[in-house]
């Protein structure tokens, strides 16, 4: 360790926070060296998307006056307002990037929060901190190395996608305003993230506590920019991350001040974080571990019940989190029909071409495709809780009693395949309850629970993918994430921009009916939910085959 | 093999990647023995004992474990088996009690006598959660849903490391029931006192082969004694080194110390009594000693076999 210091007299010693700092260094290259996949490969991809996206929609609307033409329609719908945040100004550069700029804040703070958990808390959950705490590193130093790591990650994604648009001919201010807005999501939540390692006991646990802020700051935001600006629940933007991130409105407003947000954040978080590190021991939380049962209940007793308890936490949180979203999705459209009841937009989407009829309808389906990718994320952490126990030894106490292997294994798939069903049911419920109660046109119980459940196959092609993954490539399981984010993409940017029919096909999101406003085609649904259980099945006997310790 | 073995491991190949962990290993484990597997740290204990769990699947080479293939019947097979792995991991949100419970079901059911005894005797607090447990309690509660367990064998992977001396004396006296009650346990071992009371035969394996195996008395057997006589006439130290399987030789003044050969000591016997002796103390290789010469890849004793004295 190049910062250890030498041993020094009494009198000489460093002052306390340096040596709480001592090794920070260090950490930061090994971090760094750890992350050499990931980091550039997501910064990379961030910037594709926001480049690339801009660039194919300038190409295919060069002016202005085309992109409104082409895009105003699609783009000043509620459904997406209430998505992605409202059109910052109708011109061809605002419209290039209005779905990446908020997408790109939400995947940029994902990023950043990944980062800070992996080298935190997830370390000490692994007991590597204590190896390296014993060494000459001090107690604040694997934070700031890791929040130093995952800054260095959000910034790199910001500016060089501003760079990248700048490049493209884009207004300039207006591209800093977008890297700016992208930086203030993801600096804010390397911030928030400093703190919620701090909280939990687990890294699991920060995991839920972490996605649980982004999801409610994404809610937070969605409610302010439906509400007509002027109103309470519009100033309400101003309190989430993600809605400072539109409220920088690139090629519109172009806000760059908001950046003061996202550093306060960032640096009022990491305080924080130390502060709370010098509070708690290693490998614990603020929280103490609770005793537990002497005596494991009687429904404790096979694989399937014991994934279905390890995985208690995520089934609660969820349930609570589709409850949530759904009354939210369901009390929007209110604002929503109000909205399309407002003569400007009437008037600009139907000279523009577009729908002017059952925005509810659209708007439900745009909400429901959204949190289906969401409900597919938690399909995929489900699985590759497979892969961790097999890596922890913990697969081995389980395979050691005679359990078959594909019991094991089939548990892991059961659980995501039938709670993302039960989850999109509940939000359909939610969403169907509230939504009548504030808009007479708004899908009722049976409609709204019906389009739920018709994104579920393709939910399960990409639990599938995890599963194939899973079971024959292990070490490549967690390329099912990059399989979730690309497919994703593909199909809420890939019409935008016109990419090839075969590559939107290739994504399993683009063929589910979109309900309830179009009609349920049951073909898609039969074929992606055979794909589902080949991959599957292919998994299995993979698994049957290979090493399981 | 003969039916009166529990395992019958033959020409065992494993690799990972370029590392071959295991190289033509043989193992044979008598039924109702307790049979030590020793060896150096990255030897291939923990391999061979995956592979005997079909959590592995060998490269090459036979392995019978109760009559049955386990990569192919792992199931069935571990319905007879208990295993404590080389490291208890345990779920962080289970308590110790819920743990053992449910190690028990997936066995198909625990005896409730039992488990209260061996929680009693190995003072195991049931309610701390999984990760709250200290690594030597991590150990006891795995190794409590094992011994808990009716299974005929126990493949045990280090499982004292960690326990302070009193559990590891308990851990003995369980060892020996198991013993006394015709049950068979292969236990993988770096404590070598452990060894030495609790098995029956060592096997002890070095770079994924078997380099020796049998009762440790015929391993002492097969290691040389220490000599220290003191004589009238002493022989010159080229002289006494040239004499039938002695080895190490030092002369100090009428004083000679050596080691020799198990099979040769009488020889040396009859030659120091020519020469008039006058005080003679033998001992036995200590247990150190004898496991020493065989971690080493070239054993000491061979080294100084080798060397012109
Ligand atoms: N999953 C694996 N992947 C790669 N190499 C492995 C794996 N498991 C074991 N090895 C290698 O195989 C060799 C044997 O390891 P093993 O764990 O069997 O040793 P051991 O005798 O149990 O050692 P110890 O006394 O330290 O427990 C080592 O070189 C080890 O690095
Ligand atoms: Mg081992």
């Amino acid at each position: 360790m190049t910062t250890g210091a030498a041993p020094v007299a009494e009198t000489s010693r460093p002052a306390p926070w340096v040596s709480r700092l001592a090794g920070t260094a260090s950490l930061l290259r090994l971090a760094g060296r750890r992350d050499r996949m990931l980091v550039p490969s997501s910064v990379l991809g961030l910037v594709v998307l926001a480049v690339g996206s801009a660039q194919a929609t300038l190409a295919l609307y060069p002016t202005d006056a085309a992109a409104s033409q082409g895009l105003g329609a699609l783009l000043a719908n509620p459904s997406v307002v209430a998505l992605y945040g409202p059109l910052p100004s109708p011109t061809a550069d605002a419209l290039a990037v209005v779905k990446t700029v908020m997408m790109g804040a939400f995947l940029t703070a994902v990023l950043g929060f990944v980062v800070v958990r992996r080298h935190t808390r997830t370390e000490e959950d692994e007991g590597r901190f204590e190896l390296l705490g014993s060494g000459v590193v001090g107690r604040w130093a694997p934070l700031v190395a890791a929040v130093a790591l995952a800054s260095a990650a959000v910034l790199a994604a910001g500016v060089l996608s501003g760079l990248g648009l700048a490049a493209l001919g884009m207004d300039p201010t207006g591209s800093a305003a977008f890297a700016i807005a992208w930086l203030t999501a993801g600096l804010a939540t390397v911030g928030v993230s400093a703190v919620v390692v701090q909280l939990a006991s687990t890294s699991r646990g920060a995991a839920g506590l972490g996605f649980g802020f982004l999801a409610a700051a994404f809610a937070v935001r969605a409610a302010a920019d439906s509400a007509a600006s002027g109103t309470w629940t519009h100033a309400l933007g101003w309190v989430s991350p993600l809605g400072w991130a539109g409220r920088v409105e690139p090629y519109g407003a172009d806000r760059l001040w908001v950046l003061g947000m996202g550093l306060a954040t960032l640096v009022g978080g990491v305080a924080a974080g130390v502060a709370l590190l010098d509070r708690r021991d290693l490998g614990a939380g603020l929280l103490p571990v609770r005793v537990g049962p002497r005596r494991a209940a009687p429904a404790l007793r096979g694989p399937l019940s014991l994934v279905v308890r390890l995985a208690r936490g995520t089934v609660i949180g969820w349930g609570v989190g589709m409850v949530l979203g759904g009354v939210l999705i369901g009390s929007l459209l209110g604002a929503v029909a109000d909205m399309g009841r407002d003569p400007a937009v009437r008037d600009l989407l139907e000279k523009l071409g577009g729908t002017t009829g059952a925005f509810e309808d659209v708007y439900v389906a745009a909400e429901v495709h959204v949190v289906g990718a969401a409900v597919a994320g938690m399909g995929v952490a489900l699985v590759l809780r497979l892969v961790s126990a097999e890596r922890t030894g913990l697969g081995e106490l389980v395979l050691a009693a005679p359990t078959a292997r594909a019991r094991w294994f089939g548990a892991h798939v059961i659980l995501p395949v039938v709670l993302s069903a039960g989850l999109m049911a509940v939000l359909g419920l939610a969403i169907g309850l509230v939504g009548p109660t504030v808009a007479p046109a708004a899908p009722g119980v049976g409609a709204c629970v019906g389009a739920c459940l018709a994104v579920l196959p393709a939910v399960w092609v990409v639990v599938g993918v995890a599963t194939l993954l899973a079971g024959a490539r292990p070490r490549l399981a967690p390329f099912a994430w990059g399989v979730l984010l690309v497919t994703f993409l593909v199909s809420e940017v890939g019409p935008l921009i016109d990419l090839p029919t075969w590559l939107l096909d290739l994504s399993p999101f683009t063929h589910p009916s979109s309900l309830p406003a179009g009609s349920f085609e049951v073909l898609p649904a039969v074929v992606l939910t055979a794909v589902a259980a080949a991959l599957v099945a292919l998994g299995v006997l993979a698994y049957r085959r290979r090493d399981a310790a | 093999m003969s039916v009166n073995d529990a395992i019958t491991v033959t020409g065992l190949r494993k690799s990972f990647g370029r590392t071959a962990a295991l190289d033509g290993l043989d193992l044979t484990v008598r039924a109702g023995e307790v049979h030590g597997f020793l060896g150096p740290n990255g030897a291939g204990k923990s391999t061979t004992l995956r592979i005997l769990l079909g959590l592995l699947r060998p490269d090459a080479g036979r392995v019978t474990v109760l009559g049955r293939d386990p990569w192919r019947d792992a199931t069935e097979l571990h319905r007879h088996l208990a295993y404590v792995p080389g490291d208890v991991v345990l779920w962080p949100t289970l308590s110790g009690g819920e743990t053992i419970d449910l190690l028990g079901r997936l066995r198909g059911g625990i005896d409730e006598g039992r488990r209260r005894d061996l929680v009693e005797r190995f003072e195991l607090d049931e309610t701390k959660k999984g990760k709250a447990y200290s690594k030597g309690n991590r150990q006891k509660v795995a190794l409590v849903a094992a011994l808990a367990s009716e299974a005929p064998l126990l493949v045990l992977d280090e499982p004292t490391a960690g326990l302070d001396p009193l559990m590891e004396e308990v851990f003995q006296r369980e060892l020996s029931a198991l013993r006394a009650a015709g049950r068979t346990t292969l236990l993988s071992s770096h404590i070598l006192s452990e060894v030495e009371r609790a098995c029956d035969r060592v096997s002890i394996v070095r770079s994924g082969r078997v380099v020796d195996t049998g009762s440790l008395d015929d391993l002492r057997h097969l290691t040389r004694t220490r000599v220290h006589a003191v004589l009238r006439r002493p022989p010159t130290a080229a002289e006494a080194s040239a004499w039938a399987g002695v080895h190490e030789v030092v002369l100090d003044g009428d004083a000679l110390s050596c080691a020799v050969d198990a099979e040769h000591l009488g020889d040396l016997v009859a030659a120091l009594g020519r020469r008039g002796v006058t005080g003679l103390t033998c001992r036995p290789p200590t247990l150190e000693e004898l496991f020493l010469a065989r971690y080493q890849s070239v054993g000491p004793a061979r080294a100084v076999a080798e060397q012109p004295a």
